[in-house]
């Protein structure tokens, strides 16, 4: 069942269920940290809009800058801003920034530990009709593998804003994935935020953990709804802290259940996939099955259709989830 | 303000500026690996910025108010190093340590191991954005300091170099002057040969910057370029700085192949001499 201490979305598996983009509530965010701090800048480079930074741009216009089509310049100028005592956050599409500039902010970003934000937009195969070129799918594994940075997947809108409002808070730099399309609201106002793994699913005997990251929660939810109709009983945890990752819940999770599923819209190589992976090889080794892209890029189609296309749907999940029981055998 | 020069104060800026020269080569020689040219031909700029342009305060390097000096092209560090030390920043000492293992002096610098740095830099063409994310910051915070950043010319074939000088000429940056060390050689030869960079006066002019021709390797043309610089309104600066790579070691200037490679103890030895008699000007009292 639903975990009832986390105060998650009770109409959560109604077919009216309310839908908003995590690019939403990082937009929201963005406005309430300009409100809260003046140091609050924000920086784009030619998509203010489908990056939500416009309200930000439209309230705060000094402290708006428009980079043009240029994700380098954006990056280095942010640290700029950084280490003058600004607290910037950088908006592209993920496969840009931080894609084409990687090594910009790996050098003056985060070696450079400047206080600088960055939201990874369109996130993922669920980016849709735009194809593979828009889809960033190796951006967790990519920030991930840097030193000092946190890394941040929410699952929801509402989580997006708390996620956002957290880095700009926090002294340091910050990946933040964020996704196109409206997604179901998983949590409420009053889910905590804090870092941790949470068991969003629980069970008394589980057999199984499911780790899910981003928006893919929900379909590890609706697999986990359906398992249970059929005597299978797993956890659902939600990693939206992908780094620092809290390994001690991930490792009781995995000791209590003996067996391991991860869900993530992303590679499975290195990235959550490959994470709780090395966090079991090095101190519990469960059997484990993996769903993401496997090795592959996407391609257009609806988002459903490509879900369902790259086999990372609840059906999907139900088959992992019962493969990896037959190998604990 | 003016900032100009009295004779005495040009003199004593060509000593300093030689005894930058014998630090950087006694440090690489140390180090047995770095740039060695870069550094020489910059030497006069650095100490002229040092020594007498830069609002600064050794003692205390994070003062907000300074002016920022900010190194793109950062292998050319040795030379920041040696007048950082000869400054007060740090013990002249420590240039023994450059590229060692535990040193804060990193064989391209690393801000948040030595303060004064300002900036991490090495890979190319991204240090005039930094300058620029600085400029901004001194615009909102309605502060008086000025923005130095120093580029080299090989690192204008980098793209993100461009996007900034657009980006500083949109924002009319006018208290951003960048120092470009035109010195026309690169790892691979001669920079009009590995990949055309002129003309570089009409270029920057047209992305809307102010540019001045100065001789980098005359202190007192230096420093009257930064006064012209700083009078300018409405535009961000470029100053073309022309420099001999290698300047003040006679085997090594203008010879590409210094770039990036150190003296050995035996052509240390020969290039100290050179300095300390100030390429023959000067009679030995030891040799």
């Amino acid at each position: 069942m639903l975990n009832p201490k986390l105060h998650l979305n009770p109409k959560l598996f109604d077919t009216d269920v309310e839908q908003k983009a995590t690019r939403d509530g990082y937009g929201e965010a963005l406005v309430a940290l300009g409100e809260a701090d003046k140091r609050v800048v924000a920086l784009t480079a030619d998509l203010a809009e489908s990056t939500r930074t416009e309200a930000f741009a439209t309230k705060f216009p000094e402290r708006f800058f428009e980079c043009g089509v240029a994700e380098q310049n954006m990056a280095a100028i942010a640290a700029g801003l950084a280490v003058t005592g600004k607290i910037p956050f950088i908006s592209s599409y993920a496969t840009f920034s931080p894609g084409k500039n990687l090594e910009t902010i790996r050098t003056t970003i985060i070696y450079n530990n400047a206080n600088v934000k960055i939201a990874g937009h369109h996130s993922g195969i669920m980016t849709g009709p735009d194809g593979a070129t828009h889809q960033a799918t190796e951006d967790i594994a990519i920030m991930r593998a840097l030193p000092d940075v946190q890394v941040v997947v929410p699952c929801d809108a509402i989580e997006a804003k708390k996620a956002t409002m957290a880095a700009g808070t926090y002294v340091g730099p910050v990946y933040l994935r964020f996704t196109r399309d409206k997604t179901p609201l998983i949590t409420t106002e009053d889910t905590p935020f804090d870092g941790t793994v949470q068991q969003f699913w629980v069970t008394d005997h589980p057999v199984v953990t499911i780790f899910a990251t981003g928006y893919m929660l929900m379909y590890a939810l609706l697999a986990a709804k359906e398992l249970e109709g059929e005597g299978i009983s797993v956890i659902v945890a939600n990693v939206a802290s992908i780094k620092p990752l809290d390994e001690a819940t991930v490792l009781s999770l995995v000791q209590e259940s003996g067996a391991a599923v991860t869900v993530e819209d992303h590679q499975v190589m290195g990235g959550l996939g490959g994470l709780i992976a090395e966090v079991c090889a090095k101190n519990h080794p469960v059997p484990m099955e993996f769903i993401g892209l496997q090795n592959t890029f996407g391609e257009s189609g609806k988002p459903a259709e490509l879900i369902e296309k790259y086999g990372m749907g609840k059906e999907s999940i139900k088959q992992a989830v019962k493969k990896v029981i037959e190998r604990k055998k | 303000m003016s900032i100009d020069l009295t004779d005495e104060q040009i003199i004593d800026l060509e000593e300093k500026a030689n005894t930058i020269r014998e630090l950087i080569i006694s440090s690489l020689v140390e180090a047995g690996s770095g740039h060695s040219a870069g550094p020489l031909g910059m030497a006069d700029i650095f100490t002229a910025l040092y020594f007498h342009i830069l609002n600064h305060d050794p003692q205390n390097p994070e003062w907000e108010d300074r002016d920022r000096l900010i190194l793109s092209n950062g292998h050319i560090c040795p030379v920041r190093y040696a007048a950082m030390a000869l400054a007060g920043y740090f013990p002249v000492e420590e240039l023994k340590t450059l590229r060692k293992i535990n040193s804060r002096l990193q064989g391209h610098p690393h801000r948040t191991a030595l303060p004064g740095l300002e900036t991490t830099s090495g890979p190319l063409g991204e240090g005039l954005s930094q300058a620029i994310g600085v400029a901004l910051a001194a615009r909102l915070d309605q502060k008086r300091y000025t923005v130095y950043c120093l580029t080299s010319d090989g690192e204008h074939q980098e793209g993100n170099t461009w996007e900034a000088a657009m980006f500083a000429g949109k924002h009319k940056l006018h208290n951003l002057i960048q120092v470009m060390d035109r010195n026309h050689i690169q790892i691979d030869g001669f920079t009009e040969q590995v990949m055309p960079l002129e003309p570089l006066r009409d270029k920057y002019r047209a992305f809307g910057w102010e540019v001045i021709e100065v001789d980098g390797n005359n202190i007192h043309a230096f420093v009257d370029a930064v006064n012209q610089a700083k009078a300018t309104q409405e535009k961000p600066v470029l100053i073309l700085a022309h420099t001999i790579p290698g300047e003040g070691v006679d085997f090594m200037e203008n010879d590409f192949h210094w770039h990036g490679t150190p003296p050995n103890p035996e052509q240390a030895k020969k290039a100290l001499a050179e300095l300390r008699t100030l390429g023959g000007k000067i009679v030995s009292e030891q040799e």
